[in-house]
């Protein structure tokens, strides 16, 4: 009954290691000048915010790509932290704020979020395959109405503005310059932490019991504690991607975990690829950069249609979207064929 | 490929500088519009760009001898995507006039980021919540279109003097503008000796209302309605369907134009209904007709301007009359706020100025419902209440002793 | 570890009984409560004290009764096409907002309501033949890139249908017969002067509820008395053995998604004329089905009507009742549905 969404993994990823090594230096030499050449909106309004949806995306493609559970509560449970920062930190909507220091509040956040996702995923685990996305997607959207409804603990409609970053070392955070390099250093942890737990034996069980679940369980393996337990990883990733988000908008609100939101994040993920850990932050550069000068080119009003069906060809024509299409690229422009193009 | 790469890489880099040449030009201003382009609220938007493009072509186009650069901004309606697009339009794209947002608390987001941005001056569209110029304001940060306090002047105090209303039922949207146009509704009202005996806070977007509609106590002279666009239309046509017979009191934008063009059996529990706001249909003023026909030149215009066009309106003219006051120089941002702060001009509403929040004083227009010679229901002007101001007459000590408003506050049963 | 258990009925027949005897005492005592709520003629002030008054007692439970109609219209379509294909229509939602809008065409050109309602059906139903046959059958057996493609399509759809509809509210106009309000046998209070007011009810409301229920009879009667029904089971049941056996699956596909699809639409029309129109309405209905099969259990068609009560009653009492949190009552439910029961209260443990 499991579903099987990426059953041809195994050489991908072996061609993908035999490279790992020149890409990846590459791709660090290009993020680090990055913020030196660009402005600061570039560094923080692209960059940065990329690299978060960028985390968000990795937490969904570590559940979905590795575990075969896609789920709609990422943002959810990023909204989870950036609450949590905004409630026991500092705010100015005079709603709790009770000021602790940052180094008691983040891993504090982490910490619920992750529980909070371990809650999410026990509750979607205990049923098959494609109710997950269901589910999440309900939940996601309870989450969004009684943050909106309840006044007490999450100040309702208005939320919570004036979050402000820690200042340490006598660096504000929120700088454009120490932002996008924060928003780096994190990002590029988890992204580490993902490709190292997807070869370890637990990522390499939760790989065999996304293939075959009955054949792990027959194995003896406590399948529904080994999804759990990739429901709590999940958690920490979306979870510091969510404390970057507050203190990126110093706000936090309803509006934030919408369900657009939501399938914001699996519209990223999906556009940039669930095969390897990168193309969530491919998605995340390509779909941030369209909803940013989307409005200068094309007009703001049928941006979505362009969104959607740049989604469709995506999962069409592409099912690893557009990590996909490079590797397919790749293979038509073998070396040969390649000197001729020039 | 890899000299292809390379040139890709040049272009992509030069993108990212660009903004900083285009910023070059100095015989051009470049002023933002701020406004939900996308999302439910698409409309309303467009309406306000409308308004906006009135008083851009009234002035040629031009203000203080230079020539305005229009970019334009879009939000979804919430706060996180005004404040990302009130971003791009400053940070990305460098104008140094902001026009808008079009919703409350996206008002209350876009007011905290102008805190941050002191070189940039931010001048309201139509968002009417109360604290984005009343509590901790910005000094960068200027309203010409009122609050939605104010925009209930005259109502209550009409409603229980002329329509001799004593008990009232309230029924509203849960969140921050109802709460505001319910505040101005109380003040005059529970000042004048009314009661506000029930109070439902729907949440936004409520599809079916049979069931508040049934838990209205049966005792109520009126029923006070504030919810906007479709939970309006719902109201109203449940209302009638279950046969309701309460005579209606309405809130700002439940009986604008948007509400009144819906189609649907709605004529008869509306006809009569008192409300109140910035604007109203049968204005006769010469300043408001003109108005009207300008408006009706641009394209996709509704018969009649909504009040988005007109708040946008207001705010873009407000603007280009502080530019010619400083000779298109934004080279001093003070010089130009101190003209803004300093300006008193006459709109199709009457005379607009600035109280010391910077917040405008400007005529409110009490109106009731009626069927025109042609069958649609219009707002009839009923009386014009003056200069009305943020604290609604009241002491400014006094008024913020009241507190801010929120689903208890205020309360009088 | 589960798998190796022997089925559940056979090792726990004696307790399962007992459990639905004390079910079945719940619920009788239940009803006989609910029962005298509605016809004492005057309540008695402490209950007034808890329920407000009796009118709008009574009126949220029918409204939660016609709400939970115009649920299952929409929900019994997304769990007929889910228990046969497997397929999780995420663009359910916008068939429901199409069907509207075309109806309201219809129904403003011709001038027949009815007409919208036919039309809306057939147009949405034929719609949904298109997307089983273009989108759907080239993508079968992988549900994770259906899934997402009705995910895109929903996205593009609601774009389209603001470009073409606008933000604007319509509202369906029903013919004359079928407006205005019943007065109910019951009593909903006595003036002092003895005479007595009964509870008036809107007339096309009821009519929603009736609709719903007799809908449910024919899909009911479709799945149990006709060929393609039995077909259809089948296929529910085990997909490869069906068309092993020479059936044209396909075929049967189309027809359950052409079915399902114009049930959406249909339940626009209705949800728009006792309603109203706006954009929005497809995430809204959507969430609606998916909380509702959740519950009933995916595939279910009774799961459908059984879940469709529960939120639709909860909905109402809850914003009468608790109008800050009434939605989130809703999605309470589905979760405390999951953690007893995670296939749902009807589904299968398959």
């Amino acid at each position: 009954m499991t579903t099987e969404p990426f059953p041809d993994q195994a050489p991908a990823r072996n061609d993908l290691i035999a490279r790992i090594g020149a890409g990846h230096l590459a791709l660090a030499a290009v993020l680090l000048v990055f913020p030196f050449v660009a402005s600061d909106f570039f560094t923080t309004q692209i960059g940065a915010y990329s690299l978060i949806f960028g985390m968000l995306g990795l937490s969904l493609m570590w559940l979905a790509g590795y575990g075969g559970m896609v789920s709609l509560a990422q943002i959810t449970i990023a909204g989870i932290a950036g609450y949590t920062v905004a409630i026991f930190g500092e705010n100015s909507a005079d709603v709790h704020g009770f000021g602790w220091p940052w180094w008691v509040l983040v891993p504090f956040a982490v910490l619920i979020a992750a529980l909070a996702s371990a809650l999410v995923g026990w509750v979607s685990v205990r049923t098959s395959g494609i109710y997950t996305i269901m589910i999440t997607l309900a939940v996601a959207t309870a989450m969004f109405y009684f943050a909106q409804q309840n006044y007490t603990l999450f100040n309702g409609f208005p939320g919570f503005a004036g979050v402000k970053a820690p200042v340490v070392f006598g660096i504000d955070w929120r700088d454009p310059m120490p932002f996008y390099f924060l928003s780096l250093g994190v990002a590029i942890l988890c992204y580490l932490a993902v490709l190292y737990a997807s070869k370890s034996t637990f990522g390499l069980t939760l790989q065999a019991t996304r293939d075959n679940q009955r054949r792990m369980r027959a194995l003896g393996y406590d399948v529904t504690m080994h999804k759990v337990f990739a429901w709590f990883l999940a958690g920490i990733i979306a979870g510091l991607a969510g404390i970057l988000l507050v203190w990126f908008n110093g706000r936090i609100s309803p509006g934030t975990i919408n369900v657009g939101a939501a399938i914001n994040v699996l519209i990223i993920t999906v556009i940039g690829g669930l095969r390897h850990p990168i193309g969530p932050f491919l998605g995340a550069v390509v779909v941030i950069l369209m909803q940013t000068f989307a409005i200068d080119i094309v007009g703001a009003e049928r941006f979505n249609t362009l969104i959607g069906l740049l989604f469709l060809v995506i999962v069409f024509v592409s099912p690893d979207g557009i990590l996909g299409l490079w590797e397919k690229a790749k293979a038509h422009l073998a070396p040969g064929s390649l000197r001729s193009d020039i | 490929m890899r000299l292809h790469r390379r040139t890709l890489m040049a272009a992509t880099l030069a993108t990212f500088t660009l903004p900083g040449l285009a910023m070059a030009q100095d015989d051009t201003i470049k002023i933002g519009l701020l406004a939900t382009f996308e999302g439910a609220f698409t409309v309303l938007g467009e309406d306000s760009e409308r308004g906006a493009m009135v008083a851009l072509s009234e002035a040629g186009g031009m203000a203080g001898g230079k020539k305005i650069e229009v970019i334009k901004g879009s939000s979804d309606a919430s706060p996180d995507s005004a404040v990302r697009a009130a971003r791009k339009l400053v940070e990305q794209d460098g104008v140094s006039i902001l026009v808008g947002p079009l919703s409350g608390d996206e008002g209350i987001a876009v007011k905290n980021y102008a805190l941050s941005q002191p070189d940039v001056t931010f001048i309201n569209g139509s968002s009417a919540a109360q604290d984005t110029t009343f509590r901790d304001p910005a000094p960068n940060f200027f309203r010409f279109s009122t609050d939605g306090a104010q925009w209930m002047a005259g109502l209550g105090t009409y409603a229980y003097n002329e329509k001799g209303y004593q008990n009232v039922a309230v029924v509203a949207e849960d969140y921050s503008f109802p709460y505001t146009q319910v505040f101005g509704f109380m003040a005059e009202f529970c000042q004048a000796g009314g009661k506000v005996t029930s109070k439902s806070w729907v949440p936004i977007g409520n599809k079916d209302y049979s069931s508040v509609i049934a838990a209205i106590p049966d005792d109520v002279d009126a029923i006070y309605v504030a919810l906007g666009g479709a939970d309006a239309v719902n109201f109203l046509s449940q209302f009638q369907q279950a046969g309701g017979e309460a005579p209606l009191i309405g809130g700002s934008i439940t009986v604008d134009q948007t509400v009144l063009t819906s189609k649907g059996r709605l004529k008869d529990v509306l006809i009569g209904t008192p409300a109140a706001g910035p604007i109203a249909d049968t204005n006769d003023a010469p300043e408001w007709v003109a108005f009207v026909e300008a408006y009706k030149e641009t394209d996709g215009a509704f018969p009649s301007p909504s009040l988005f066009a007109h708040a946008y309106y207001i705010g873009m003219k407000a603007a280009i009359l502080a530019l010619n006051e400083v000779d298109g120089d934004m080279s001093n941002p003070a010089a130009y706020r101190a003209a803004l702060s300093a300006l008193s001009f006459e709109t199709p509403t009457g005379m607009v100025s600035l109280d010391e929040n910077r917040n405008a004083i400007a005529d409110m227009y009490l109106t009731e419902v009626t069927e025109d010679a042609d069958g649609n229901l219009v707002n009839k002007l009923i009386q014009v209440t003056s200069q009305v101001n943020q604290t609604l007459g009241i002491d400014k000590e006094e008024f913020m002793a009241l507190g801010a408003v929120s689903r208890e506050n205020p309360s009088c049963e | 570890m589960n798998d190796l258990r022997p089925p559940d009925d056979t090792l726990n027949n004696a307790p399962a009984l007992t459990k639905r005897q004390v079910w079945i005492g719940i619920a009788v005592i239940l009803a006989l409560l609910l029962a005298w709520l509605v016809f004492t003629p005057v309540w008695p002030e402490w209950v007034k004290d808890i329920l407000i008054s009796k009118k709008a007692f009574v009126s949220s439970i029918l409204n939660g009764l016609t709400l939970a109609g115009l649920y299952f219209l929409v929900a019994s379509g997304f769990t007929l096409v889910f228990g046969l294909m497997r397929n999780v229509n995420l663009a359910h939602g916008s068939l429901y907002l199409l069907g509207a809008y075309v109806g309201y065409e219809i129904a403003d050109l011709t001038g027949y309501w009815l007409l919208g309602v036919a039309g809306a059906f057939v147009i949405v139903g034929l719609l949904g033949i298109v997307l089983q046959v273009v989108v759907f059958r080239r993508l079968e057996g992988d549900d994770l890139r259906q899934t997402l493609v009705t995910i895109g399509i929903s996205i593009v759809a609601a774009d389209l249908m603001l470009a073409i509809w606008a933000g604007g509210t319509y509202q369906i106009l029903v013919p004359d017969w079928l407006s205005g309000t019943l007065e109910l046998p019951i009593i909903s209070a006595v003036r002092s002067n003895g005479s007595i007011v009964y509870i008036k009810y809107p007339l096309f409301r009821i009519l929603v509820l009736l609709a719903a229920i007799a809908i449910g009879i024919a899909l009911w009667l479709m799945l149990n008395r006709t060929r393609v029904g039995m077909m259809i089971r089948a296929g529910v049941d085990d997909r490869e053995m069906l068309s092993a056996s020479g059936i044209n699956v396909h075929a049967v596909f189309a027809i359950v998604f052409a079915v399902g699809a114009g049930l959406a639409g249909l339940a626009g029309v209705i949800g728009g004329s006792a309603l109203s129109v706006s954009p929005g309405e497809d995430v809204r209905y959507l969430l609606a089905s998916l909380v509702v099969v959740i519950v009933g259990g995916m595939g279910s068609i009774s799961g459908a009507a059984i879940g469709a009560l529960l939120i639709g009653l909860a909905e109402q009492l809850g914003l009468v009742y608790f109008p800050t949190y009434g939605i989130v009552v809703t999605f309470l439910i589905m979760v405390v549905t999951l953690a007893i029961r995670p296939q749902g209260i009807m589904g299968s443990t398959s």
